[in-house]
């Protein structure tokens, strides 16, 4: 087999690993050596000790890992219990596709743009709650004097725009699980939570660990969302970098907080790859 | 079996997808659209100077304000030009690059007086002495035009445009004015009092600062909040009166708007109620001025101990040494200063006019209202001009950022503000040695770096 190919499949292979060269690699290995010199370009720990001592550097990762732990989770239950309706082939399927879908086709920014339309002060949020009654004042939503209620904002803005991604995938993976599972889980009398555990779960690792390792990366670079509703009152890691990049104009200090920000990325992709191995990963 | 190879064939684009947002996210300024001009122009050109003008400016960068650049300002030229709104980074890399490379597209620069002066520093700007000379008809004004000469002989950059900041209210604050202030001629202390009376009465927070991420409050500390109550701006920096001034701010919070924290623009929660009395630059107050005439007002910026301390904005024209299209870059500088032109200026962007040549048509009742708050600001008799920094070049970014530090810090972090401004003095230091800039007005001049005192 192999030889009949020859080196066609490396040939195919090629273009592709020079475009991850080009405007990945070594974009990369320039990143770390912008973030291990100084601002006069000698080779020091000086950017990355301006990192650490920046007045919102605790902040900012503090803020990115509750956020991390806060939205994965939250999108999780959500994408798993969407992707199970549709999965249930109710009338409409179709439709219910489209409409979970709609939030994809919407860009970050946008996405935190209705959202600050919705909790703003004389927004949606406090115009309905006055005309039912249940509040005599607007409240304040998005203040940084209230951190919390700001985190739970961009969570709930996180989980309403980028849920469909992951319910997209758990939705091929569970439409790619053999009838005949089922059938034999029936023969022997399971009940549904049984067949979610037993069958469902396990033969869903490869999409889980997918969509985890995808969703992980996404809520590390969390920023246009968070700009949106919470202005200066939260900070995160990829704000961090923008600002330094573009406000303070220090390409070496952005540079090691956009390098603080892969590590975290490879960090996460690691740890679901050795929690969630799959049944070929097993093997090996 | 089937589940592991369709887990492969997942697994390979999604990580594909994954590394392609990791690029984009950890690419910086990714937003900085460079919108073409040429829809702008009638596409008849061919004045003296034909062939497409690139210009570059760090001012007019909000989407809104490009586009009524593109659409309405540079209408009448009678050329193409390539307007590109650069925020101050990407704006100074852009320029410098260019003069590093000996060649490039830029043909005009509109900047910031203190970004002129570091360019200027550097031998990057072409006299202009005759376009000033040929334009003199106008009558720019001679302060804005001496600004130019950046202390030489030559004309360095042609004063364009110039603003401000001011404040503005909603006719509802009103009724809560302290008796007997007259808000044209009134404290810090005395908007205090007049947002506490506002929060005692309606049980709301109306006072508002513009201190979300695009907002400009690092300009309240640097031109109107330190230099009024220390009489200084760098040398005071940390002075017990500095002090005094970051107390008043942490007082004063309890009467702001706490969701400031997201206001770039202060016209938008002025229009929504949400703020009843609100300090921003003219620019980014005049729709709410202009759209409700008759509920807003505008009004001089109040006093402090040393004086009414405000910060002029003058943004110039400038060519650098290595333009390819000279000719049209001239064109273009006497084109934006025909009274024509800067009256469209003023009416799209709010931008003031430099020349004293009358200016043709009615104003609109918003720009009238700005107009008689910046002249009573310029004329009150305790006016205190701080200037925008001056010669900072790449490290402007980073003294905003000592300001905006010290804000989130003292304000907001409830810190104690004489030791947050005793740790911040060294990196406000910094930022004058690496750049070498001199202290400007209202400091006293130095003879070498400004050294920053408290």
């Amino acid at each position: 087999m192999t030889s009949r190919l020859g080196w066609a499949p490396y040939a195919l292979l090629l273009p592709s690993l020079a475009f991850l060269a080009v405007f990945f690699a070594t974009p990369m290995v320039q990143a770390f050596a912008l973030a291990f010199q100084d601002t006069s370009g000698n080779w020091s720990l000086d950017s990355i000790q301006r990192m650490l001592r920046d007045a919102s550097f605790s902040g900012a990762l503090l803020t990115t890992l509750a956020l991390v732990v806060l939205v994965i989770p939250v999108q999780f239950a959500l994408a798993m219990s969407m992707a199970l309706i549709i999965n249930a082939r109710l009338k409409g399927e179709g439709l219910w596709l489209y409409v979970y879908a709609i939030p994809l086709g919407i860009s970050e920014l946008a996405a935190g743009i209705v959202w600050v339309s919705i909790f703003t002060q004389t927004g949606w949020l406090n115009s309905i709650l006055e005309g039912l009654g249940i509040i005599d004042s607007p409240i304040t939503w998005q203040s940084a004097e209230t951190p919390w209620l700001l985190i739970m904002l961009v969570v709930i803005a996180e989980a309403w725009r980028a849920t469909s991604i992951i319910m997209i995938i758990l939705v091929a993976g569970l439409q790619s699980i053999p009838r005949e599972f089922f059938e034999a889980a029936d023969v022997y009398g399971a009940s549904t939570w049984q067949k979610v555990r037993r069958v469902v779960l396990p033969m869903l690792r490869p999409s889980l660990q997918v969509a985890l390792i995808l969703r992980t990366i996404l809520a590390f670079q969390v920023f246009a969302t968070v700009i949106a509703l919470a202005g200066t009152g939260l900070d995160v890691l990829a704000d961090e970098a923008q600002r330094w990049a573009t406000d303070i104009d220090n390409d070496h200090v952005a540079a090691a907080y956009a390098g603080l920000i892969l590590l975290l990325s490879i960090f996460g992709t690691a740890l679901f790859l050795i929690a969630l191995p799959t049944r070929e990963e097993h093997q090996a | 079996m089937r589940t592991t190879d369709r887990a492969k064939t997942w697994r390979l684009p999604a990580v594909l997808a994954a590394t392609a947002l990791a690029v984009a996210a950890c690419t910086p300024g990714g937003d900085s659209d460079p919108t073409n001009g040429a829809g702008a122009t009638d596409g008849n050109g061919g004045g003296a100077g034909a062939g497409e003008v690139v210009m570059i400016s760090s001012q007019l960068v909000p989407t809104a304000e490009q586009e009524a650049m593109n659409n309405a300002i540079l209408a009448d030229f009678d050329g193409s030009v390539n307007f590109i709104g650069a925020e101050p980074g990407p704006f100074n890399d852009q320029v410098r690059a260019q003069e590093e490379a000996g060649e490039g597209e830029i043909s005009l620069i509109g900047g910031l007086d203190g970004e002129f002066s570091s360019f200027a520093a550097d031998g990057l700007l072409m006299d202009l002495s005759d376009v000033a000379e040929e334009l003199s008809d106008l009558g720019i004004n001679e302060n804005f035009l001496e600004l130019g000469r950046l202390g030489t002989d030559q004309q360095l950059y042609i004063p364009w445009m110039q603003a401000t900041y001011i404040m503005a209210a909603r006719q509802e604050a009103m009724e809560y004015l302290p008796d007997g202030v007259d808000i044209n001629d009134m404290t810090w202390e005395q908007l205090t009092e007049w947002g506490a009376n506002i929060e005692a009465e309606t049980g709301e927070r109306r006072l508002g600062f513009p201190a979300g991420e695009d907002g400009l409050l690092h300009r309240f500390f640097q031109g109107y909040g330190i230099p009024a109550f220390t009489g200084g701006v760098n040398t005071t920096f940390a002075s017990p009166e500095a002090v005094e001034m970051w107390n008043w701010m942490s007082d004063t919070w309890q009467y702001v708007n706490p969701q400031s924290t997201t206001y770039g623009f202060m016209q938008e929660p002025l229009q929504s109620g949400e703020v009843w009395v609100a300090w921003d630059h003219t620019a980014r107050l005049i729709e709410a001025l202009n759209n409700q005439p008759e509920d807003m007002v505008a009004f001089p910026v109040p006093s402090g101990p040393e004086g009414k301390a405000f910060m002029p904005v003058v943004a110039g024209l400038g060519i650098p040494t290595t333009a390819p299209n000279v000719e049209g870059a001239k064109d273009l500088i006497r084109y934006l200063l025909q009274p024509e032109t800067q009256a469209t200026t003023l009416s799209e962007v709010s931008f003031f006019p430099v020349i004293s040549a009358e200016l043709p048509g009615d104003l609109e009742p918003g720009i009238q209202a700005e107009q008689e708050a910046v002249a009573a600001q310029t004329e009150a008799e305790d006016a205190l001009p701080a200037l925008l920094p001056v010669g900072l070049g790449d490290q402007g970014g980073a003294y905003s950022q000592v300001h905006r530090d010290a804000f989130q810090r003292i304000v907001i972090g409830g810190e104690d503000p004489a030791t947050v401004l005793e740790e911040l003095t060294p990196q406000l230091q910094e930022v004058f040695d690496a750049s070498g800039a001199p202290c400007w007005s209202p400091d006293p001049p130095s003879d070498g770096p400004c050294q920053v005192g408290g």
